[in-house]
């Protein structure tokens, strides 16, 4: 297989791109795919500063190199949840820390949930007062990242979903026609309150296995084992689905993803006005000050006063 | 030796020399699509010939979450 720009040996073919690249012009693609998705949907500026929530994986930390190498403001954020099923949230960590002193000690921070909170996430969800864990997790990490774009004034948090993650989320919601979560699901989700950063992902026209194929070019180590409490996650099983829709039709998961997004922007899924209402109806919290649709605590507060509660 | 040996987390798997990455991985059980191949860990692709004492290292793609 040969790359389509230099004859050289190509290290990987994009069947839905008809495009085969070798090292060298896969590294320069990729940014430049991630930069015209920046600009499309005008996710940041060069002005504005950016938090990277990192995990340790492959996609994270291939935003977090391809936004540094691009010129973005970044400083990236890595909360240690505590997971010690195979060392899994230290050895996540110690990628991190390995990535930020390779590019000449990009500014991070850790933010512990153990040491902030009292309790880890696993230990969090043992308690059997809140959620489950994987439910726990995402409310904890998105109530820590919110917090920290407030606090430190950052227009953006940029996660590392690619179009795969993206994909799987579409076809999950789709086949139970989750309405709600359709008309959410974007490349950005803007900022509905003063004390929330908008969220965006400039992966999302990327396939996981580009990301995963920039990540080893560019010698970036991650964590290649799987979340413990994610092995059997349905995304996985969604993910997999897809790919079996790809072999047979090549480009199915790109058309399924950036046609779904033409079809919102054409009012396919408009918000309902009661929608619309909803969420400007955003309170700020009594106890931490983060926006919230209920009436006194937000649910991060509320799942640490339920635990606070039935202790003993 | 006329074989390579393939190698994903804690598998490992011989393969003759002559075939592609691609069916050495498909002859692992193992969804093409799904990973990646390393040798000498440089990423290669797939339709690569493997050599007789290539050692190639395959890794995941797919995370859930």
């Amino acid at each position: 297989m040969k790359c389509d720009i230099c004859g050289g040996v190509a290290v990987i073919g994009m069947p839905q791109h008809r495009l085969n690249l070798c090292a060298e012009h896969f590294v320069e693609w990729v940014p430049r795919m991630v930069e015209r998705v920046i600009r499309r949907y005008a996710m940041f500026t060069r002005d504005e500063r950016v938090l990277v929530a990192v995990s340790g994986g492959k996609d994270s930390l291939a935003l977090w190199e391809i936004l540094i190498d691009l010129g973005y403001q970044t400083e990236g954020v890595y909360i240690h949840l505590g997971i010690d099923h195979d060392a899994y949230s230290d050895v996540s960590q110690e990628h991190v820390r390995r990535f930020a002193e390779g590019h000449a000690d990009v500014p991070y921070r850790v933010v512990d949930v153990r040491q902030e909170y009292g309790l880890s996430v696993p230990e969090l969800s043992k308690t059997g007062r809140g959620k489950r864990l994987c439910s726990a997790c995402g409310l904890v990490k998105r109530h820590i990242m919110n917090r920290i774009a407030y606090e430190g004034g950052y227009a953006a948090i940029a996660t590392g979903h690619n179009l795969d993650d993206e994909a799987a989320v579409l076809l999950q919601n789709t086949l139970h026609w989750q309405s709600g979560y359709l008309r959410r699901q974007a490349p950005v989700l803007p900022s509905t309150h003063p004390r929330l950063a908008r969220k965006v992902k400039p992966l999302c026209n990327l396939y996981e296995r580009e990301t995963a194929a920039y990540a080893l070019v560019k010698g970036i180590s991650f964590v290649e084992l799987e979340c413990p409490h994610a092995t059997r996650a349905t995304t996985i099983f969604y993910k997999e689905l897809l790919n079996k829709l790809e072999g047979r039709s090549r480009g199915a998961k790109m058309q399924f993803y950036l046609h779904f997004l033409k079809a919102k922007e054409e009012g396919l899924f408009a918000p309902e006005k009661a929608d619309a209402d909803s969420e400007t109806a955003l309170r700020e919290c009594r106890q931490c000050g983060q926006p919230t649709t209920a009436e006194e605590l937000c649910a991060f507060c509320r799942l640490w006063q339920n635990i606070e509660a039935h202790h003993d | 030796m006329d074989t390579a040996k393939i190698q994903y987390r804690d598998q490992e798997w011989e393969v003759k020399s002559g075939m592609t990455v691609r069916d050495a991985i498909q002859k692992g059980g193992l969804d093409p699509s799904a990973v990646l191949a390393l040798k000498n860990k440089k990423l290669i692709n797939d339709q690569t010939i493997l050599e007789a004492g290539d050692e190639i290292r395959l890794v995941n793609v797919i995370s859930g979450g």
